[in-house]
């Protein structure tokens, strides 16, 4: 076990060789410096598409031009990573010097968070608002979506304008949930908790974060460009005929990916690398062990994604026929690389969701977890399953009627790794002293909403009932079940949990009482009715719908316009305590046992005077013989003393 | 953080007062709720029972639901429990320490293992022996009605966006509203002439994607008559959401006499249709495009 005691001679210190640490925040380039290069990049992009792609028969009419876009917006990223300061270091190096990593701070000035930071706590801070400014954006496109449903004839939009709110809102929360819990939480709390100062690779953590911006504007960009028709899925030949939107979608949705791939790069290298002395697997705690398994399942599916990507620009640009019929493709091609890539990603946003649950109930239960074993088999089942069930999205499809039994099978299994992960939540509350302040009403709830989203996921995977469900508002609840009421519902009380450690604050329990309980019945209150709409025979997707379901809808709109209210009652307290009241937190104030939790609030600019040794579990709680979980100023002699 | 139990006596015991507790609560809801579902809701259920697949999808839809019942009412029972009993007393003290339990892992274990074999072993039968169950299985279906003879055939062309009937036992005519004889076999075979499309005949319980030059074949027997409703389910444009048309279920009589007297109608039409084919390929070559037979 070799581990290097003395991590402060890597990355991430000052004091390289040749490298002046006084270089202000604007020399190092900034986002205003990215901004104006990226919008030059774009300029460039599009001339030059248009000189060299202007004469296509394909554009010549067409009045869109695939390829001028796609550059532009390549050439706009590139200049934007170089706006940021992202090339510095590769240049320095080839000139034969050294450009070594900013000096962390205690506390950072605001422009700090707008730059290319390569600090794991700021860039935590950076996803934390990204992913909540996704988050928030597609939630009022969702509130589009409900008012329009409002009345099965009357429409406040167009159909055009409807199904673009609709595949804005699909793909801005897809991709968003993907990042929501390892970008912010991950980035942050993992080097805490297996006692590093740094995560593996800072530069790749910086340019894993500022993937997601350009990803975010240029998916909005589609909604004053006409949009794109295809919904998240981007089914073809429809993606193919669709404007220059579905090229943002499809190039968003690539930047998107490559943030998870540098993100869970990073993650594999830290968790295995960067592990204090004494910080046994067994000893990792559950959160960690999400974020590894979560992030080799995005290291394995995510490149497909970008191959379909790929492959849906080129038919798109350069007039390749992959992805359908007439030349040789085929429509199944997208279908199946969509799903192949889509299937372990819906379980890669449930993963982190429970290994965050599973690790804040404990400290709310005053237990350990039960069966921590279990657990950590169970998110390992889960992900290895999620790479043999992509055929049930397509049940109805014609291709391969005879696997149809195979994957029934394997989609039904996965409902055995997914029990483990309840068995240990009801193990570890038997016969605790349970506490409900904010954080455990949330994890406590994640058990009630996933259930529902577990239970019809049955339905989905039994064919028979799947000829009746699919496509339809049944299928759309289930998966709202199991994203927003598991994943997002496990972020909101991480949130609650961690603003200590992020912000040095302690929200307030009676606001964040209000928040919970309006959220989880609104919440429930707008999801549930619709898998009786589904039920009844409305499909995905549709702005008109039969007569006889109106109630039901309109039920469902207003409980989501009380569920909006309910997230704008969140972002109003949680700004207000953040900027203005600011009411400080105790050191360790849920009395955890976490290693995350023993440096100290605010956190020390490098986490650990020096590296601890760990000497037991994170979550021994009850343990009348535990000590603490690690040694914060270990001498050498507590190196394999423990517990 | 002392442990102290406020209860007495080994785990064992402790855990088989709470439990036995649990477990007689559990089994009374469950056991009235599901003959509540089964007898009460089940036969009210959609999709209802115009064809023997919609029939099935009632029944199998009704099977997962008692199987359901008592796993919401375990978490449900147990949750509720545990929150009251299990609560902090003010006192914050720490709870019982345990790190597993043998058994009781063992019990989960088998339990869910044998409730999800099970579940695939039904849905497969339920799949196989009604020929697919009134789902699309492509150009060579495996899954057949045992009486092959008289099947009646229907095309089901999609575009964007509307549907449109071709019928190839009827001089290969086609219709723009689907009528279908009682107690008759139909073979669906689903096709589109542009994007991905699907055919969902909701109380007729048959859905097939219709994906342009491949044919997608699903069969289902009605057996009552009825107006039945057709929508497009798989997204597939501006206009997907007005995708949907009605068609009805009728005595064969009488279907006999609409079908004879709309081949005569549309005959001057049916001959400008390319031949009939299971599947169509744009011709880009004409000018106004043209389909031909794939
Ligand atoms: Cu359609």
């Amino acid at each position: 076990m070799a581990i290097d005691m003395s991590q402060s001679t890597g990355v991430g210190q000052s004091g390289g060789a040749g490298g002046s640490t006084a270089v202000k925040w604007f020399a190092r380039g900034n986002i205003v410096s990215a901004t104006v290069l990226g919008a030059g990049g774009w300029f460039f992009g599009h001339w030059w598409g248009n000189v060299i792609a202007g004469q296509y028969t394909s554009v010549q009419n067409s009045g869109t031009n695939d390829v001028s876009w796609l550059l532009g917006a390549i050439f706009a990223t590139v200049a934007w990573f170089i706006g940021l300061g992202a090339l510095n270091h590769p240049i320095a190096k080839l000139w034969g010097g050294e450009a070594p990593l900013p000096e962390k701070k205690e506390k950072y000035s605001i422009w700090e968070y707008f730059s290319y930071s390569t600090d794991h706590k700021v860039v935590g801070i950076q996803y934390l608002f990204a992913m909540l400014m996704y988050f928030f954006v597609a939630g009022l496109l969702a509130l589009g979506i409900r008012t329009e449903l409002l009345s099965p004839t009357y429409h406040i939009w167009g159909p055009d304008t409807y199904i673009e709110i609709v595949g804005e809102h699909g793909t801005m929360m897809m991709m968003m949930m993907t990042s929501v819990i390892m970008g912010p939480f991950g980035n942050f709390l993992v080097p805490l908790m297996i006692g590093s100062k740094k995560m593996a690779f800072p530069r790749l953590e910086a340019v894993s974060f500022w993937f997601t911006v350009p990803a975010f504007f240029f998916l909005l960009s589609a909604l004053w460009q006409g949009g794109f028709q295809s919904g998240w899925t981007g089914y073809a030949p429809l993606s193919i005929q669709g404007g220059v939107g579905q090229d943002a979608y499809l190039f968003s949705f690539a930047l998107m990916a490559m943030s998870m791939l540098a993100a869970s790069t990073n993650m594999v290298a830290t968790i295995i690398n960067y592990r204090a002395p004494g910080m046994r697997w067994s000893r990792l705690s559950v959160l960690a062990w999400g974020m590894i398994t979560t992030a080799f399942t995005m290291i394995l599916s995510v490149p497909v994604l970008i191959d379909g990507l790929y492959v849906m620009g080129m038919d798109r640009a350069v007039q390749t026929s992959m992805l359908y019929g007439q030349h040789g493709g085929s429509p199944f091609l997208w279908e199946n690389l969509f799903w192949f890539f889509g299937h372990p990603e819906v379980y890669l946003l449930a993963l982190p969701g429970f290994a965050m649950t599973t690790e804040i109930l404990p400290v709310f239960a005053r237990k350990p977890i039960f069966a921590f074993k279990t657990s950590v088999a169970g998110m390992i089942g889960v992900a290895t399953l999620s790479f043999f069930v992509w055929q049930h999205h397509l049940f109805n499809s014609g291709m391969n009627p005879d696997m149809r039994p195979l994957f029934m099978l394997s989609t039904e299994l996965i409902s055995i790794p997914t029990g483990f992960l309840y068995l240990v939540g009801m193990g570890t509350v038997w016969r605790g002293r349970l506490r409900f302040n904010v954080p455990m009403l949330f994890m406590l709830s994640v058990f009630f909403n996933f259930l529902w989203g577990g239970i019809t996921g049955v339905y989905n995977s039994d064919v028979p009932v799947d000829a009746l469900i699919h496509g339809s508002f049944f299928v759309m609840a289930h998966f709202h079940f199991t994203i927003m009421g598991q994943l997002m519902f496990a972020v909101f009380g991480a949130i609650y949990y961690y603003t200590p450690l992020f912000f040095g604050i302690k929200l307030s329990e009676k606001l964040g009482k209000i928040h919970f309980w309006t959220m989880f019945i609104f919440f429930n209150s707008t999801f549930l009715p619709l898998f009786i709409v589904g039920w009844l025979g409305q499909p995905r997707r549709v702005f008109e719908y039969a007569a006889r379901l109106q109630t039901l809808n309109q039920w469902v709109s207003i409980s989501a316009y009380g569920l909006g209210l309910s997230l704008a009652f969140f972002v109003v307290t949680f700004v207000w305590q953040l900027v203005v009241s600011r009411p400080k937190s105790e050191q360790n104030p849920w009395d955890s046992r976490g290693l995350e939790w023993l440096v100290g609030i605010p956190v020390p600019k490098d986490n650990f005077e020096q590296i601890p040794v760990v000497l037991s579990s994170p979550y021994e709680y009850g343990n009348p013989n535990a000590g603490p979980m690690a040694d914060l100023a270990p001498s050498i002699s507590s190196v394999g003393s423990d517990a | 953080m002392a442990l102290k139990t406020q209860e007495s006596g080994s785990p064992a015991a402790i855990a088989r007062k709470h439990g036995i507790r649990i477990v007689g609560i559990w089994f009374v809801l469950s056991l009235i709720t599901d003959l509540v579902v089964w007898f009460v809701w089940g036969p009210h259920m959609p999709p209802g029972t115009m064809t023997t697949s919609a029939a099935g999808q009632q029944f199998d839809f009704k099977v997962l639901t008692v199987m359901s019942v008592p796993v919401l009412f375990m978490v449900w029972v147990y949750g509720v429990y545990v929150i009251v009993k299990f609560r902090d007393r003010g006192d914050h003290e720490d709870g019982y320490y345990v790190k597993g339990n043998r058994k009781s892992q063992a019990l989960w274990y088998a339990a869910t293992a044998v409730l999800v074999l099970s579940l695939a072993g039904f849905g497969t039968y339920e799949l196989v022996v009604p020929a697919g169950a009134g789902v699309g299985e492509g150009p060579s279906p495996i899954w057949k009605p045992a009486n092959a003879k008289h099947i009646l055939q229907v095309q089901v062309i999609a575009q964007q966006w509307r549907f449109t009937y071709r019928w190839p036992q009827f001089g290969g005519m086609e219709t723009t509203s689907l009528v279908l004889p009682v107690n008759t076999e139909i073979q669906f075979n689903v096709t589109s002439l542009d994007v991905i499309h699907d055919f969902w005949a909701y109380q007729l319980g048959v859905k097939a994607d219709a994906n342009p030059e491949v044919n997608n074949v699903a069969y289902t027997k009605t057996q009552q008559t009825g107006r039945f409703v057709v929508r497009c389910d798989e997204l597939c444009g501006i206009w997907h959401g007005a995708m949907y048309n009605y068609g009805n279920v009728v005595s064969q009589n009488a279907f006999y006499q609409w079908a004879t007297s709309m081949q005569a109608k549309n005959a001057s039409l049916t001959k400008l249709l390319p031949k009939y084919s299971t599947v169509y390929v744009p011709n880009d070559n004409v000018v106004g495009g043209q389909y031909f037979n794939g």
